[in-house]
């Protein structure tokens, strides 16, 4: 077999492997530059120029920082409100739409679908928006970050192509039985769909764990602020001096600098722990998503 | 009478699902359609006191502000030119990787490699501004390899003529992963017997890679291009007002970060409704294109 590859093709493998080993590089270095900048001793990383490989010294002063301040507490508690509360209702309703979209008996399946995405490509826009969630009376309370986004359409579109693909039959004899749709979806259509429970957990989490721009625009109470709004505080708007708090003036600076590093790993640690065991999950639910939409 | 006694036999054979569909159909009314009835504020002068509904009408004069004013072609142009160069740029990257990792026989180090660069793809984008904010400081790493070469250090954020390759290569390295997916996947519904074939005929594997691989890849790339393109003028605006600056708004300031700024920074707005009218519809337009485009070119269609 060997003997039959040929020398250009060779060549190539061996290229082909240093490319990709160059992009995985490319692609980690900045999140390892992150961490090991985060447990770096202060002054000797103000003093370092260029690219890290290890970090330099070791302190986790700044992760006592982190944790002392008040603000990433409670931006940590938050957001954990919010993704669980809005994944509960994520799941719910998403489940409810496509699994009635789903059924080929629904007269008017169609027209709600066209109802529905349409305003995947027309939107009123941000400043409308705005208005009814204010005129909702959301302003400044956490459930403005969980109701507007009780729902996404695409997500809505893998599930209902993901429960058109389970057979009918399976159905049938529990309607013979007398089960209604909803002893239906919850008893048998939702047991056979784990893996797209799995995506659509994945997909809705990450948008709530990440998402920073509406609480940006409807809280004004810091105490009500997701992490990600803390993180913009602290990375954008240079507030991380603030932090190093009972430092001298001087170790203050130097301090601030490892605190940005240590907020950053603190804040995305969580989600690059859970994406990699759900790497077979979300590739079946890109799939299912491109299908339609 | 027939429409209604239709109707009346599908809601009481299909309550349940009517049911279910109730608070569906209710948040895309609340959250997605009365937002479009609101946009009647574009055509008004908004009033606090008087509210949208009693607000007096302007008709088109908020479009005229816009499209007289000073900000009309720079946020046009911005917009159009950030989303073309990050097509061009940004749309052949995960192809090439796609084709680079389907040439890799090593199983482990194939999934090794996507596992690696799906990451960036969940990271928030408040982290990654963060991150370039930090690298490209007059004293982050950039400049510090920069500075290494003999380059003046300079703030690369403070650059207006900087905004958009910093925009559109941080784009890359975040999606870029992430992209591989849908081609991958199209690739293995290429028959190996096709390759096999190729084989025979004394194909080598850049002609496997051209006559076989990139045919089978095809279809997706065609849909997935004209759809990019009917979103061209949906640029979003997180990540702009996350890294941009007054310093450099003459290239980075574009259409929905104005909208942004004018409405809720400056809260006039039935103006910045307007100009987010106008791009809506821009929007959608090119969509409908790209759509009817599609069915003609490609016999694919999205309804």
């Amino acid at each position: 077999m060997l003997n039959r590859e040929s020398l250009s093709g060779r060549v190539f493998d061996v290229g082909n492997l240093i490319l990709l080993i160059g992009l995985s590089i490319l692609t980690l270095y900045p999140v390892l530059y992150v961490a090991f900048a985060s447990v770096s001793d202060a002054a000797s990383l103000m003093a370092h120029s260029g690219f890290l490989w290890k970090p330099l010294g070791f302190s986790l002063d700044a992760y006592k920082s982190v944790f002392k301040n008040p603000m990433i507490t409670s931006g940590y508690l938050n957001t954990m409100f919010i993704v669980v509360v809005g994944l509960f209702i994520n799941i719910l309703l998403t489940s409810f739409g496509a699994y009635a979209l789903s059924r080929k008996s629904l007269f008017y399946r169609k027209k709600i679908m066209l109802f529905i995405v349409f305003t995947m490509f027309f939107s009123g826009g941000l400043i409308p928006f705005y208005f009814v969630v204010m005129n909702l009376g959301l302003g400044n309370t956490l459930w403005a970050l969980i109701v507007p986004q009780a729902m996404s359409t695409f997500n809505l579109i893998i599930m209902r192509t993901s429960f058109e693909a389970i057979p009918e039959s399976l159905e049938e004899s529990a309607k013979i039985d007398g089960a209604n749709d909803f002893v239906i979806l919850f008893k048998i259509i939702l047991p056979l769909s784990l893996p797209v429970i799995a995506v659509m957990l994945l997909y809705y989490g990450v948008s709530h764990w990440n998402a920073w721009f509406n609480a940006s625009i409807f809280l004004q109470d810091r105490a009500l602020y997701p992490l990600q709004l803390v993180l913009r505080e602290i990375l954008l708007l240079g507030e991380a001096s603030g932090m190093a708090e009972g430092a001298g003036d001087s170790d203050m600076a130097m301090l601030s600098a490892t605190i940005k590093y240590a907020t950053i790993m603190v804040a995305t640690v969580p989600i690059l722990c859970v994406y990699p065991f759900m790497q077979k999950y979300f590739v079946k639910g890109a799939l299912l998503g491109s299908i339609k939409g | 009478m027939m429409v209604f006694t239709r109707v009346l036999k599908d809601v009481t054979k299909n309550k349940m699902l009517y049911i279910m569909l109730l608070p569906v159909v209710l948040y895309y009314i609340l959250f997605h359609y009365w937002p479009m009835y609101g946009a009647i504020i574009a055509f008004k002068e908004f009033n606090p006191r008087l509210g949208i509904l009693g607000s007096p009408w302007a008709g088109f004069g908020q479009f005229i502000d816009f499209f007289q004013g000073a900000y009309f072609w720079r946020t046009l142009r911005n917009t159009f030119l950030i989303s073309v160069y990050g097509l061009l740029w940004g749309f052949p990257a995960p192809i090439i990787l796609a084709l680079l990792l389907n040439e890799v026989k090593s199983k482990y180090f194939k999934s090794t490699v996507q596992t690696i660069t799906y990451l960036p793809h969940f990271i928030s984008l408040v982290v990654i501004a963060g991150i370039i904010k930090d690298f490209t400081s007059s004293k982050g790493i950039i400049n510090d390899i920069l500075a290494f070469f003999g380059w003046e250090r300079i703030s690369l954020l403070l650059e207006p003529g900087l905004f958009r390759t910093i925009y559109i290569s941080t784009d890359i390295w975040q999606h870029i992963g992430w992209g591989t997916i849908i081609y991958l996947a199209a690739l293995t519904g290429v028959d190996p017997e096709r390759y096999e074939a190729a084989k025979m005929d004394g194909a080598g594997r850049w002609k496997q890679m051209v006559h076989v691989t990139i045919p089978g890849m095809m279809p997706t790339i065609v849909i997935l291009l004209i759809l990019d393109v009917g979103r061209l003028m949906n640029l979003g605006f997180e990540k702009i007002i996350l890294l941009y600056n007054p310093g450099v708004y003459e290239t980075a300031d574009v259409i929905s970060s104005y909208v942004y700024r004018v409405g809720l920074q400056e809260f006039n707005f039935s103006y910045s409704s307007a100009v987010g009218l106008f791009n809506s519809v821009i929007g959608f337009t090119l969509v409908m294109f790209s759509n009817w485009l599609s069915r003609k070119l490609n016999d694919t269609s999205l309804w």
